[in-house]
């Protein structure tokens, strides 16, 4: 493994296979009677969260604490930042008081590539602006794989706001080194120009996009990203793009539906899908604290020596 | 290579292993067997299987990964975190009698590792330790309950234990290093 975790780009497919044979492993210690091991002991983790989060934020914390890491959080409403402090000097002072770790999600794409260029610590990168999300398509990984054995070859179809989302780019990028045939589909104003260069079908009819799919996998429409029309309504977009029973019923009988959240009811899917027998919506949230545990275990670890 | 035990010596070392369980332990139903990965797994399994020959008694059998308690994590800078695998204990070992199966006893921190993890599953009556090869060269305060074979070794040697279930072969012999 590489020293940070930035992008689904440092990883090879030996080690994103390594990482999800090793959250098998730490899946169990979440069914345990005492949910901790000593492995992290005397390591120091922060958190720096410059957007909000519930599920992430939450995610992180709990495996570094099943892992008995001190952990601290630095929600940036209540620090310095407000005071006007810059990223690389809140960094540079988090750093001289040496954590091992630092857990970080930003507004602006490529701000862990900076304080990778600037920090000893280790940076894991919780989602970077419209960049990436690496452990969001880590624990989508092994959820697919879960449910359907393997990944090399499924069809997978992405829908939604696919221009301002890290959780679409990290997983294209993951899903397309494993070997599956991944499809998107979104309003041509919410598909970035080029994104056929990634390896990807483009659909702007979802019923084609979504015809025989192993795994449906929907995303937010992110209006607080959003500046400009990018679409009529809210009501016209779930008419053209929501997923419905009747778009499921277009795919594989046995297909599983996803959604990183949080959801928007209503909006890019239906409440009957994100509630029905197809979700695995909250077995994502589940396997999250597990991937994140096996992230930071083996990141924890030597670098490796090439 | 030396080969120090063959097949036959390695079964007949679990069958005398799987008699003195029973006559040391009166109360069967509080017993279970706990393998410690990779390769006491098929020792406690085998040893189960014994005495099930035996008197026919069923003997709950789990798989221990020790590695997040190994005290020799993150001491190095260089190279790739040891693998782990899944611990699978499907039974309270709650007031049980546990019997924890690894292949050879050495310095004794891969049983000092067992034993804290183990204890977080519960409060076992009791622990008892089954090793199939004692070579020596203890660095803690850690004595076997059974033993297959003791062997003396030098620490520049190295004693591999290869199983069937594993391997493709039974068989354990010592390697100089």
């Amino acid at each position: 493994m590489k020293k940070d975790l930035l992008s689904i780009d440092d990883l090879t497919a030996d080690e994103i296979y390594l990482i999800l044979d090793t959250t098998e492993a730490m899946r169990e210690i979440g069914q345990r009677p005492i949910k901790k091991v000593p492995t992290l002991r005397g390591k120091t983790i922060v958190n720096l969260f410059y957007e909000p989060s519930t599920r992430t934020r939450t995610s992180f914390e709990i495996a570094e604490k099943r892992l008995s890491a001190d952990t601290l959080n630095i929600a940036v409403a209540t620090s310095s930042v407000q005071k006007g402090e810059t990223l690389s000097d809140t960094a540079l002072n988090i750093e001289a008081m040496a954590p091992d770790m630092i857990v970080m999600r930003h507004a602006s794409s490529g701000a862990g590539h900076l304080l990778s260029r600037i920090c000893r610590s280790r940076i894991i990168n919780a989602g970077d602006g419209m960049h990436e999300h690496p452990t969001q398509a880590l624990l989508d990984a092994y959820t697919i794989r879960e449910h359907k054995k393997q990944i090399d070859g499924l069809k997978v179809t992405i829908v939604g706001d696919l221009l301002h989302s890290r959780v679409l780019r990290s997983n294209v990028k993951l899903l397309t080194k494993l070997g599956a045939e991944v499809w998107v589909s979104g309003p041509p104003t919410l598909v970035p120009p080029g994104i056929e260069r990634f390896g990807v079908r483009v659909s702007a009819r979802i019923d084609e996009a979504v015809a025989d799919a192993d795994v449906i996998m929907m995303l937010r429409i992110q209006q607080e990203r959003m500046q400009g029309a990018f679409i009529p309504s809210l009501r016209e977009y779930f008419h053209t793009f929501g997923m419905t029973r009747a778009r499921v019923a277009k795919a594989k009988p046995d297909v599983i539906i996803m959604h990183p959240g949080p959801m928007n009811r209503g909006v890019e899917i239906a409440s009957d899908v994100a509630d029905g027998p197809y979700s695995v919506i909250l077995e994502q949230v589940a396997n999250g604290v597990s991937v994140r545990m096996a992230v930071l275990y083996l990141l924890a670890g030597g670098v490796d020596v090439d | 290579m030396p080969v120090v035990m063959d097949a036959v010596r390695i079964g007949r070392s679990l069958a005398r292993i799987a008699h003195e369980i029973l006559e040391r332990n009166r109360a069967l139903e509080e017993l279970a067997l706990v393998g410690i990965r990779t390769r006491g797994v098929p020792l406690a399994r085998r040893i189960a299987q014994s005495i099930r020959e035996i008197n026919q008694h069923e003997i709950p059998t789990g798989a221990l990964d020790i590695t997040l308690y190994r005290d020799d994590l993150m001491r190095t800078a260089v190279g790739a975190q040891p693998l782990i695998r899944r611990t699978e204990i499907p039974f309270s070992i709650d007031d049980r009698r546990i019997l924890l199966v690894d292949d050879v006893l050495y310095t004794g921190r891969t049983i000092r590792a067992a034993l804290d993890a183990l204890i977080e599953f519960g409060r076992p009556k009791a622990i008892q330790l089954v090793v199939l090869v004692d070579r020596g060269h203890r660095e803690l305060p850690i004595k076997a309950d059974y033993v297959g074979k003791n062997l003396p070794t030098s620490p520049s040697e190295s004693v591999q234990v290869h199983l069937t279930e594993i391997d493709g072969r039974d068989e354990v012999e010592i390697l100089e290093s």
